[in-house]
């Protein structure tokens, strides 16, 4: 029977020669992979009266939500974090400062083609880059899985995206992405598994094509999927902690729905307050005031980003009375953005450089906005409250948008910024 | 056990009703989720972003009615059991975003998925949840769902995915 991705391994994983949506599969996930939250994860382990973890091999624990600790409180669970990793052995702990975890997850050569990751973090989808299956479950679950290994999976319902075409120049995998959004709304892949196809998708970097399946987690998707090629291959290189085996769905594949686009419609976007699906195209936001602007986080943090942005700054100053803030995804992305020089752009230009991890993104420190506020920023989520404050304003956009905007201290294309 | 089975059986509760798209951020803010970890701490933040009067207000075994996507967002935990810790008996949603709907099993929260029940159900009425016939009954009339299958009735007789996993670990 022809099988989508997900269909096909999830089926593979259960030890079952097909599987159709709906049906309950049991599986043991090659990575297991867990945040800041890790401590209230122990807790519950604990509670459930676990005492060693089921693999240690099996786990990959990030600080980066609250890194470096902005409180004793938050210092006390990192403390208990990595206590925690000494006692079971665990191998693949990255410590605050290392980076975010779904970008480590790809540079550690730990997120792999044909592999499950289940993670605590509603952006495990972001493993589908590198054609695994990625998907975000609750804290207990996590702690089920630490003590026996498996977890369920109701098999899901595929749909299908196929971008045809080119994307035009000055539009971007995020915009791409919004658009995409926008159009199915935010729970336009409710409990689906997503696959991307399309020569538009299969062009882009990966870098680029890693802001896909990150921001799926906003239509509510349960995995994103983007077939795995030569691209990513070579990037595995002397990279990939394990051996790897691609899966691929299967070309008759039964899919729930099938989406078409041509990248050639798609202009640059915004996602206005306070829903990651309320978009239009930037034209429509040009001159809205913005006081902070954010480049960074899991979605647009990596050295493309950096440079996108630095290439906007150069000569040029942030906005009197405005402010920007840059957080690289990774320790690695930081050092590869200063041997380019792009630090050097953003410092001179008056932005602010801050240690890798996911900031002020969710509101715990390093960029909260006051009330009345508006920030135009590169994340994947503009709920209200999101960024710490309940009265104020976040606008979704891409790395050069919110570089643009910060120079003019409003909302405009990178186009207007003379360079 | 039998606290369990009572609350599989029947539940009944005043109606909270809202509409689509609720998400984790406004049902358990994000500033509060590594330094709020006390169960009961965390009802009293309960919907703060929503509705204000709901933590105040909230009666053991009152309902959520909600629109579709509920709990759409960020995988916290702390968004349901704030929910639960509050006395929140079942939440009936035109559809529950992906994770949220997880967590609910996970934490013995009945999430039942009625689209017409919702439509019906007026804010602030009482109704009533057979569980074990599968019906919701309120004022507008009755409405059925579909028995849990049954991995969901096993973790949420045990109480919990805590408990559940607690005994597979005793039973090894």
């Amino acid at each position: 029977m022809p099988q989508t991705f997900s269909e096909k391994i999830l089926a593979q994983k259960a030890g079952l020669s097909c599987t159709t949506p709906g049906q309950i599969v049991e599986v043991t996930p090659n990575v297991a992979l867990s945040h800041d939250n890790t401590a209230p994860i122990y807790g519950i382990f604990k509670k459930m009266g676990g005492k060693k973890v089921f693999n240690p091999d099996m786990h990959a624990i990030f600080l980066d939500h609250a890194a470096p600790a902005p409180s004793t409180k938050h210092a006390e669970n990192h403390k208990i974090i990595r206590q925690f990793v000494r006692e079971q052995g665990i191998k693949n702990f990255y410590d605050v400062g290392r980076g975010i975890s779904h970008q480590l997850m790809v540079e550690e050569g730990l997120a792999l083609p044909g592999e499950i990751v289940l993670g605590s973090d509603s952006h495990t989808p972001h493993a589908g880059v590198m054609g695994a299956f990625g998907a975000g479950i609750g804290r207990s679950e996590m702690a089920s899985i630490w003590a026996l290994g498996k977890l369920w999976l109701r098999v899901p319902e595929s749909l299908k995206i196929v971008v045809h075409g080119q994307l035009k120049p000055g539009v971007t995998a995020k915009d791409l992405a919004l658009y995409v959004i926008g159009d199915l709304g935010n729970d336009g892949g409710l409990y689906l598994s997503v696959e991307w196809h399309g020569e538009a998708i299969q062009a882009l970097s990966l870098s680029s094509r890693a802001t896909l399946p990150n921001i799926t987690a906003e239509m509510g998707a349960k995995n994103s999927y983007i077939p795995p090629d030569q691209v990513v291959f070579d990037y595995l290189e002397g990279r990939a902690k394990r051996p790897y085996t691609p899966i691929y769905p299967d070309a008759n594949a039964v899919y729930a729905r099938v989406v078409e686009y041509n990248a050639d419609d798609i202009e640059p976007m915004i996602a206005a307050p306070h829903r990651v699906d309320n978009t239009r195209p930037l034209s429509e936001f040009a001159g809205t005031r913005i006081d902070q602007a954010f480049l960074g986080t899991c979605t647009n943090g990596r050295l493309e980003d950096l440079a996108a942005a630095a290439a906007v700054l150069q000569g040029q100053k942030v906005a009197s009375g405005a402010r920007m803030i840059v957080i690289p995804a990774s320790a690695q992305v930081y050092l590869e953005a200063m041997e380019a020089g792009y630090i050097k752009t953003f410092i001179e230009a008056g932005a602010i450089v801050e240690s890798p991890g996911c900031g002020p993104c969710m509101g715990n420190h390093m960029g909260v906005p006051a009330v009345g506020e508006v920030t135009i920023s590169a994340a994947n989520r503009n709920f209200r409250g999101r960024m710490g404050t309940r009265d104020s304003e976040i606008y979704l956009a891409s790395p050069e948008v919110v570089a643009a905007s910060a120079v003019a201290g409003e909302i405009t294309a990178p186009d207007t910024i003379n360079n | 056990m039998t606290k369990d089975k009572e609350q599989l059986n029947i539940i009944k509760g005043r109606v909270w009703k809202y509409g689509d798209d609720v998400n984790t951020d406004v049902i358990f803010p994000g500033k509060y989720t590594y330094t709020v970890s006390d169960p009961k701490e965390m009802a009293q933040y309960a919907l703060e972003d929503l509705d204000s009067d709901f933590a105040k207000d909230v009666q053991p075994g009152d309902i959520i009615v909600a629109g579709k996507n509920w709990g759409n967002g960020s995988s916290r935990e702390q968004a349901v059991t704030c929910l639960k810790e509050a006395g929140v008996g079942a939440i009936i949603a035109k559809s529950f975003a992906r994770i949220y709907g997880r967590n609910c099993i996970n934490n013995a929260l009945l999430a039942i998925t009625n689209s017409e029940a919702v439509d019906a159900i007026q804010n602030g009425e009482e109704i009533e949840i057979d569980v074990a016939a599968g019906q919701i009954h309120c004022a507008a009339g009755s409405f059925s769902f579909p028995p849990l299958p049954a991995n969901v009735l096993n973790i949420i007789q045990a109480g919990g995915l805590i408990e559940y996993t607690r005994r597979q670990i005793n039973e090894k």
